[in-house]
C-alpha cells in the first residue's frame, strides 16, 4: 500500500504537512514534528522585514474552534536563512515549504526571491495579508486579478514548484485558483483562516484578542474547507494542499475525497497534540485498507464521481 | 478565558506582589497561567499558592503588563486568566527529603511545590536567595508548612553572603537529599542542574519564554536544538535534559522569534 504523495515532483513519505503558522518558527520545532510523524512542513510566513506582531492575547479556543491574531511575527526573511539549514540538514527526506507574504507584489517577489536561495522544496505565497497598493487594501487573494498578476511576477524570478495560498473570504475561490493556475501556479494551499472573526469577554467588556479581530480556524471551519478545496479541484488540474479543520483522520480522508493531495495538519494538535500526524496518517492507511484502496492517489477527488 | 476577582494584593517589597484570586484553579505545581492585562498583553505566570477556593500568584513588575497590574489592579478588580497549562513538577513515589531552589522571583511555583510535598510527608529545606534581605520572598510561608529554610543574599545583608548555589552546595554535602527543585535565573539553574547532576541527585528546572498561545501549537517557545515546546512539554524539564538544550542559560528569543544572547 502506498501512503507517498509525489507532489509537483516533491516527494512527501506521507500526506500530513505541518501548515503554515504551527509550530513554524524554528527549524528544530519543525524538526521535532518530523520526528512525530509529519511527513513535510510548512515554515511560518516571512515578509522582508522584522515583525514583532500584536501584543497578546493573540491565540485563543473556543468551544469549536480558535480565533488568531498573531500579526504574522517573524525575523525577516534574510535573518531565517540558518532555520531553514538547520532544519533540512536534520530532515533532509521531509520536504520543506518556505511560506512567503508581503504588503504589495513587489514585496512578495522580493521575499520570494531570498527565499529561492534557501533550501525549501516548494514556496508557498501568502497572499492573505492587507494589501497596500489596492486602494480598499483587499488581500491579493480576495482579487482574481491581483491574484494572477502576482503569480506571474513570483513565477518569472523561480524555477521551485510555488502554491498559492487562497483565502475562504470570496465569493468565487474556484475561480480566483484558476487565474493562479494561469499565472503558471504549480499547486494551490486552501484554506487560510476564515472571518475574521471576534470574542468579547463580558466581564472585562471588550474584546479579548490585542488585534480586536483576529482569523477563524478549527473544527468549526472544516466544512467550509471541504467546500472550497471542492471548488478548486473542479476549476484546475494543479494539485491542491488542502488545510482547515482537519481534526482526525475522518476528516483529512474527507479533504482527500474532495480533492486535496497533501494535507496541512495545524488545529488537529489542539485536540491531539504531536500525536496528531500518526493518528491521521494511521488512520488514512486502515482506511484503505478495510476499503480496499492501493495508493492513496486514488483518494484524491474521489468525491466527484458521484 | 476566565476573570476571576482578585480578593488580596500584598506588597512582599517594592516592586514586587503578591495578588489572591477567587477561583478553584486545580493547577499542578509548576504549571502556569497566562495573565491578561486589557489593553496591555497578556503574559505566562506561575502559581505561588493554591486552596481549593482560591490562588495567589506573584508578580514582579518586570514589564509593560506586569507594570500596568502593579499600578492599576486594585482589591476587587478582576484580571483575564488561561490555564492552567504546561507539565508541572513531579513529585517522585519514595522521596524523604526534597530541595527547592528560589533565585528572586522564581520562588513563587516551589512555595506550591512545598505545599504539595508537605501534604505528602515529603521533608522540603528551602533555599530561597534574592539580591538584598528586603527583597527576600516567602521566607514565612516557607516556615509555616514547617520547610527548614536556608536563605542567601547577593550582598550578605541576611544569611549566606553569595549564590543560593553555595548554600545548595553545603546542603547536599550535610543532607540526604532525593531530589532537587529550582526555578530562578537561568544561569542559576544551570549550576543547580550540573550541581546536582555531579551529586546523581534527581532535578527538574523550571523555565520561562515568550509564549504566545501557551497550549502548544505558535512554536513561539520551542527550544533548541530538540524544538521542545516549553509551554506544553514544560515549562519544567528535568534537570538532564535541560543541561542538552544549547539554548538553556544561553539564549531566548523575542516575540519575532530573533535570537537574544
Amino acid at each position: 500500500m502506498n501512503l507517498s504523495v509525489n507532489f509537483c515532483g516533491v516527494n512527501f513519505p506521507n500526506p500530513t504537512v505541518l501548515a503554515s503558522g504551527y509550530l513554524g518558527v524554528t527549524g528544530s520545532s519543525m524538526a521535532n514534528c518530523i520526528n512525530h510523524g509529519c511527513g513535510g512542513v510548512t515554515a511560518k510566513s516571512l515578509f522582508m522585514e522584522e515583525r514583532l506582531g500584536h501584543p497578546n492575547p493573540t491565540v485563543l479556543t473556543y468551544p469549536g474552534g480558535m480565533i488568531n491574531a498573531i500579526g504574522l511575527c517573524g525575523e525577516g526573511i534574510k535573518k531565517a536563512g540558518h532555520e531553514f539549514e538547520l532544519y533540512a540538514k536534520q530532515c533532509p527526506d521531509n520536504p520543506l515549504i518556505g511560506s512567503v507574504a508581503g504588503h504589495s507584489i513587489k514585496d512578495i517577489v522580493e521575499c520570494a526571491e531570498i527565499m529561492d536561495s534557501y533550501p525549501v522544496d516548494l514556496i508557498e505565497l501568502n497572499f492573505s495579508c492587507p494589501n497596500v497598493e489596492d486602494e480598499m487594501g483587499r488581500p491579493i487573494a480576495c482579487d482574481p486579478i491581483m491574484t494572477e498578476n502576482a503569480t506571474r511576477e513570483v513565477r518569472k524570478i523561480t524555477k521551485k514548484p510555488i502554491s498559492i495560498k487562497l483565502s475562504p473570504n470570496v465569493p468565487n475561490i474556484g475561480m480566483i485558483a484558476k487565474h493562479a493556475e494561469e499565472a503558471g501556479a504549480d499547486a494551490i494551499t486552501a484554506i487560510n483562516t476564515v472571518g475574521p472573526g471576534m470574542l468579547i469577554d463580558i466581564y472585562m467588556r471588550r474584546p479579548i484578542l490585542a488585534n480586536k479581530v483576529g482569523g477563524i480556524g478549527g473544527q468549526g471551519i472544516k466544512p467550509i474547507a471541504v467546500r472550497c478545496v471542492y471548488d478548486i479541484y473542479k476549476n484546475v488540474k494543479i494539485p491542491i494542499i488542502a488545510t482547515g479543520g482537519i481534526i482526525n483522520g475522518r476528516d483529512a480522508i474527507e479533504m482527500l475525497m474532495a480533492g486535496g493531495s497533501l494535507l496541512g495538519i495545524g488545529s488537529a494538535l489542539t485536540y491531539h497534540d504531536m500525536k496528531a500526524f500518526e493518528m491521521i496518517t494511521k488512520k488514512i492507511h486502515n482506511f484503505m485498507e478495510e476499503e480496499g484502496f492501493e495508493d492513496i492517489s486514488e483518494l484524491v477527488g474521489l468525491a466527484h464521481n458521484s | 478565558m476566565l476573570s476571576p476577582k482578585i480578593i488580596d494584593i500584598k506588597e512582599d517589597y517594592p516592586g514586587f506582589k503578591t495578588y489572591t484570586l477567587r477561583h478553584s484553579l486545580r493547577a499542578k505545581p509548576g504549571q502556569f497561567v497566562m495573565v491578561w492585562m486589557p489593553g496591555v498583553d497578556e503574559v505566562p505566570m506561575s502559581i505561588g499558592w493554591q486552596t481549593d477556593t482560591e490562588f495567589k500568584m506573584g508578580i514582579a513588575n518586570a514589564g509593560d503588563c506586569t507594570k500596568a497590574i502593579h499600578e492599576k489592579i486594585k482589591v476587587g478588580d478582576r484580571l483575564g486568566i488561561r490555564g492552567p497549562f504546561g507539565k508541572g513538577f513531579k513529585l517522585r513515589e519514595g522521596d524523604k527529603k526534597i530541595v527547592v531552589i528560589g533565585g528572586g522571583y522564581g520562588t513563587p511555583p516551589l512555595l506550591n511545590l512545598a505545599q504539595e510535598a508537605v501534604k505528602k510527608g515529603i521533608e522540603v529545606l528551602a533555599i530561597i536567595g534574592a539580591r538584598t534581605a528586603d527583597m527576600l520572598i516567602y521566607e514565612e510561608e516557607f516556615k509555616k508548612l514547617g520547610c527548614e529554610v536556608m536563605v542567601s543574599t547577593d550582598d550578605g545583608s541576611k544569611g549566606c553572603n553569595g549564590f543560593c548555589t553555595n548554600v545548595m552546595e553545603e546542603a547536599l554535602k550535610n543532607h540526604k537529599v532525593d531530589s532537587v527543585y529550582t526555578c530562578g535565573p537561568e544561569v542559576m539553574m544551570v549550576k543547580v542542574a550540573e550541581m546536582a547532576k555531579d551529586n546523581d541527585v534527581n532535578c527538574e528546572v523550571s523555565l520561562e519564554r515568550y509564549m504566545k498561545c501557551g497550549f502548544g501549537i505558535c512554536g513561539q517557545c520551542c527550544m533548541d536544538d530538540t524544538g521542545i515546546r516549553v509551554c506544553k512539554d514544560g515549562p519544567v524539564l528535568d534537570g538532564v535534559e535541560a543541561l542538552r538544550l544549547p539554548e538553556f542559560g544561553k539564549y531566548h528569543r523575542s516575540s519575532s522569534g530573533v535570537r537574544v544572547e
